[in-house]
């Protein structure tokens, strides 16, 4: 049992021994040698000013400001500094009680002795010139610059997201954050903090008994600057944002418009909605609680987060489906004779091909497709045929979240196989039993996002890019990969061809002329959503022009009724402002900005 | 009874004196680390001074269990306890806990528990027993491979967290290898590619490429004290280099710095060739070859950095290695942990008097970066002391592991002293801004449980086997 490796302990004692030394040398340097860093031995202390940076900007598509800063300025109080003041000339002032004034003094003190504590948050101007004179009679007390958040119009609320002090559970979860800091909530602001805040520096000063500012600690050297946050750009266009908030206004609803070569959203409306302004600042908390109080719920995304059944918008996949699965051709017939076993069908011309039964939305002819889909004998059973479909589905976007740049997205419901069999016992059901999906209703639930986003990839005939906001990031144009990945539908664009046509003869000669445009070739769609609760929601996809499209767009108007009615006019005049930048139609326009579905 | 008094006689006191005054030393630190004039009970349980204390209590009970249980309970189990910490270490990355992007920890109620810091133990164990058997030569790439794997296994399920700084701890285990037989050249290979690649990331390579260049001539000096060689060599190189700089710089234009000095390195390694094999200089050859190697390496390290790696993740590489201060301050942290023992100038201010660990503007202070507070309050002689004490520690715990009879024993404690320097050097040497940010705690001293009981039953099972170092295992 020889050891023969037994010197190899010198040399591992050695480096054991140097390392020490190493530490030992570093520390001999910084704590004595240089004293850069020590402080003298009388009383100084430093007094650490965080350099908050201004919050990134954030542009529209032309280069358009949405959102900006304004100063503010916060009263800081360091408990330990304080002397004896004469309280009642502090509070004149400042505008404040004695009561407030005691009360922030002990949450201050609660908070930290010798660390700073915001004692009065963003004061006025004119307040902060007032105290800016007499400061120096007050000792412990400084004044640290903040921003706010400024909009250059009051709308895109729901996109936009607001900006909040953090709360003691993002502080613990994350180590950035301290009190007082800001932190995005909801929106672009909360999807892009981590860009939009920038970084915090310190700025350190030697303060004396007096807390006098003594200068600043070694030359500044150790302070560290602040970085600005990056801007961000938008794809939304903000004069489209704002007509469509105008021609939404008293009504429930949503729009959702979409560039379809690029994916980046134009707009995107949900109503009722708010004020971005009302949720800046010392108001902020008052009124978001008088907002979250509101019966109509304006601080709920509908564009994102509310579910409905797709009605007559979902036939043209339905039809795409249908063609890629070889189980009807372009000019196949289907008779309509007012409808299709159960289903009831509106009067029209029968027997109609494809794109007539788009053009006049016959349900018979898709409730028959979709049945050849169900029952298509190359699949050995219903189940693997409803497998297949809804593989389409998927390919989409449907029932699951799209994965776009908005933090509350919905996933919407397409039901599996599972579902049915439990709901109606294995191999108990058949076409016939799920035939209302064939013209979107029964259990399916989309958002409008998702529907604006098929209406965008069937503009592009076959494919689409995942829906984002924010178009790029920073000095470098920073864009996330998966905004810029294609997705491929795995259906031939030939297919694609005839529902356009179909969506093209639903606008020249169909259920939706209403909202045909002179000169522009709109391919539109409309639908009813169910609505259990009431009137039924009227629902519109569309798309300009035909060819090379500009926008793809989806308009909800809850509870009213009948997709052509409401959401088609209104659809055809976010289109029209969008690509002509003016509107013909000055009657239709009034009509809708008179509508007041709000009672 | 009789057999622990026996265990009692033949346990190493100095090391349990040792680890009682770190232990110590880390409570007062962390009670003046998170002192405020609101709570100022040193047992106040709300407070983490509190906290630790118990923890210590409890780090004590623990000791006594360990050394109460028979020796070969650990070599007879190494593997089974090595088999459970990997478990952990896996289940950690599913059902654990996300804290600050990383799933280190358990969380049962209020109490946590980060499986990382137990497996360390149950490696050195794993790794002794592996070891333990004379006929296992680590001079033999069949022996090397399965040794590496032992330790880089928990390293890479650490690394998944991901926890760098756990991660990096493995790689000490090496330095046990290296003492058990294992190549230096593989060792030196190692902390030589460390290196590099750290200088490689803060440096030109260029730069870099000719320092190397001037260290292997120097080292060629060394190892044959001929001068008329090291100056053949280098005129020779020098030749090479001018020619094709010359040639590039007016014909070609293509090649690069860089290259042409690979290029002439490489020609002037031709010629030299005939003078290696005719001495047989293996010296001078393993030096050219380490040299090759190096500027190969570093090259491949910036080129894959600087053109192959897509802008953010180079962006978290220097975030994670604290070459750029990250959005969650990293360079603001090692700026404020440098003030404050900075400013505790020679002999310090003085106990609960840092004003500067007061304001809590360095981060964890009271875990990671405890040695703040003992370089602010006691100044570079308390600092001193400290590492006194750990050095003491480490050649005690060498010391003991050379007297050891079992193969086992020896590669444990050895085990023990890599994983107890690495801690102690790493987290000091970030503390002064001499290494990377890479959170990890100071052994004894940090605060929190799961580091203490880990470093408690690491150490302590060393002198369970210690303590009855007379007896065979087997
Ligand atoms: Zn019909």
């Amino acid at each position: 049992m020889k050891d023969t490796f037994i010197n190899r302990k010198y040399v591992i004692t050695a480096l054991l021994v140097l390392a020490c030394l190493g530490l030992l040398i570093r520390l001999f340097i910084i704590q004595v040698v240089k004293n850069t860093y020590r402080l003298s031995a009388d009383n100084n202390v430093l007094r650490y000013v965080t350099q908050y940076p201004a919050r990134g900007l954030v542009y529209d598509r032309n280069g358009e400001l949405i959102v900006y800063n304004q100063a503010a300025y916060d009263i800081m109080v360091v408990p330990s500094q304080t002397t004896k003041i004469d309280t009642s000339g502090f509070c004149d002032l400042l505008g404040i009680s004695p009561d407030l004034f005691r009360r922030e003094m002990r949450n201050a003190l609660i908070y930290s002795r010798r660390a700073p504590s915001v004692f009065l948050k963003q004061i006025s101007n004119e307040t902060y010139a007032r105290f800016q004179e007499k400061m120096f009679m007050y000792p412990g007390f400084y004044v640290q610059p903040r921003t706010l958040r400024k909009y250059s119009k009051p709308v895109g609320a729901h996109v936009l997201g607001y900006v909040s002090e953090v709360d003691d559970g993002v502080i613990r979860k994350n180590p950035y954050y301290k009190p007082g800091d800001y932190i995005g909530k909801s929106g672009i602001e909360e999807a892009y903090e981590k860009d939009l805040r920038g970084r915090r520096g310190v700025k350190i000063f030697l303060v004396d008994v007096f807390s006098r500012i003594k200068g600043s600690y070694a030359g500044g050297r150790m302070d560290t600057l602040a970085v600005q946050g990056s801007d961000v750009v938008t794809g939304l266009d903000l004069n489209l944002q704002a007509y469509g908030e105008l021609l939404m206004k008293n009504k429930r609803g949503s729009i959702v418009a979409i560039e379809p070569k690029t994916g980046e959203v134009l707009t995107l409306v949900s109503t009722p909605d708010y004020d971005p302004a009302l949720l800046v600042g010392r108001i902020r908390s008052d009124n978001y609680a008088m907002l979250s109080a509101d019966t109509l719920k304006p601080l709920f995304n509908r564009a994102l987060m509310a579910s409905y059944p797709p009605g007559s918008t979902f036939k043209p996949i339905n039809g795409l489906i249908g063609l890629q699965e070889k189980v009807i051709t372009p000019s196949t017939l289907f008779e309509c004779h007012n409808g299709y076993l159960f289903v009831a069908c509106h009067s029209h011309p029968s027997p109609l091909s494809l794109v007539g039964a788009i053009g006049n939305s016959c349900n018979s002819y898709f409730c028959q497709t979709y049945r050849r889909v169900l029952e298509n004998p190359y699949y050995n059973t219903i189940s693997d045929a409803y497998i297949k479909w809804k593989s389409y589905l998927d390919e989409f976007g449907f029932g699951s979240k799209l994965g776009t740049d908005f933090v509350n997205e919905l996933a919407g419901f397409i039901p599996t196989t599972d579902y049915f069999d439990k709901y109606y016992g294995k191999n108990r059901w058949k076409a016939l039993t799920v035939i209302s999906m064939a013209i979107g209703q029964g259990e399916v639930g989309t958002t409008p996002l998702q529907m604006a986003n098929m209406t965008a990839a069937i503009a592009n005939r076959g494919y689409y890019f995942t829906p984002h906001v924010v178009k790029s990031i920073g000095a470098d144009h920073f864009i996330d990969k998966r905004f810029i990945t294609r997705h491929h539908i795995s259906i031939d664009s030939t297919n694609f061809e005839f529902i356009v046509q179909g969506m093209e003869a639903s606008v020249n000669s169909g259920t939706s002329t209403i909202a045909a445009l002179k000169d522009i070739i709109v391919c539109g769609k409309t639908g009813t959503a169910q609505n259990p609760h009431g009137k039924n929601h009227s629902v519109f996809i569309a798309f300009a022009p035909k060819d090379n499209p500009k926008i793809a767009i989806a308009v909800y108007v809850e509870n009213a009724g009948f997709g052509a009615t409401f959401a088609a006019p209104i659809a055809s005049l976010m289109i029209e402002k969008y690509l002509r930048g003016e509107i013909t139609n000055k009657a239709r326009e009034k009509n809708m900005l008179e509508l007041n579905l709000m009672h | 009874m009789k057999r622990s008094v026996n265990i009692w006689n033949g346990i190493d006191k100095i090391s349990i004196l040792l680890f009682l005054i770190l232990a110590l030393m880390g409570w007062v630190s962390i009670y003046a680390a998170v002192y405020n004039d609101e709570h100022t009970g040193l047992f106040d349980f709300s407070q983490r001074y509190g906290k630790q204390f118990i923890w210590i209590i409890a780090s004590m009970v623990i000791a006594v269990f360990i050394v109460i249980i028979d020796n070969r309970f650990y070599f007879f189990f190494s593997w089974f306890i090595y088999g459970a910490c990997m478990l952990l270490l896996i289940l950690v990355l599913i059902f654990g806990k996300e804290i600050n992007g990383a799933r280190s920890w358990f969380e049962f109620g209020g109490f946590s528990l980060q499986p990382s810091e137990l497996a360390k133990f149950g490696t050195a164990l794993a790794l002794a027993s592996y070891l333990n058997n004379k006929r296992q030569d680590l001079t033999r790439l069949n022996v090397i491979i399965p040794a590496s794997s032992i330790i880089v296994f928990p390293a890479l399920l650490t690394g998944l967290q991901p926890d760098m700084g756990s991660s990096v701890v493995y790689f000490s285990l090496f330095i046990v290898l290296f003492r058990e037989g294992m190549s230096p050249y593989i060792f030196v290979s190692g902390l030589l590619s460390v290196v590099l690649f750290f200088l490689t990331l803060l440096t030109n390579n260029l730069y870099l490429t000719i320092i190397l260049i001037c260290i292997a001539i120097t080292l060629v000096w060394f190892a044959t004290r001929k001068w008329k060689l090291v100056a053949t060599g280098s005129i020779i190189f020098i030749f090479f280099t001018g020619l094709l700089y010359l040639l590039d710089h007016f014909v070609f234009k293509a090649i690069g710095n860089e290259l042409v000095i690979f290029i002439s390195l490489v020609l002037s390694g031709v010629v030299c060739a005939l003078y290696v094999y005719n001495k047989r200089a293996i010296s001078v050859l393993i030096i050219y070859l380490f040299l090759i190697g190096s500027i190969i390496f570093v090259n491949t390290v910036d080129y894959t950095f600087n053109n192959i790696l897509p802008a953010h993740q180079k962006d978290r590489v220097n975030i994670l290695l604290g070459f750029k201060s990250d959005l969650h301050g990293t360079g603001y942290n090692v700026n404020q942990s440098i003030i404050s023992i900075g400013s505790g100038g020679f002999l310090g201010k003085g106990f609960l008097q840092g004003t500067q660990t007061k304001f809590k503007f360095v981060p964890k202070q009271s875990s990671d970066f405890i040695f703040c507070t003992i370089g602010e309050e006691w100044g570079f002689l308390g600092s001193a002391i400290v590492i006194g004490i750990y050095l003491f520690l480490l050649l005690r715990l060498i010391k003991l592991a050379e007297r050891q009879r079992s193969d086992f024993s020896r590669i444990y404690g050895y085990c023990v002293a890599s994983i107890l320097f690495t801690h102690i050097f790493l987290n000091i040497g970030m503390a002064v801004g001499l290494v990377p940010v890479i959170g990890i705690p100071l052994p004894f001293l940090s605060y929190g449980g799961s580091s203490l009981w880990g470093f408690t039953i690491l150490l302590f099972i060393f002198l369970r086997l210690d303590a009855s170092r007379t007896e065979y295992l087997v």
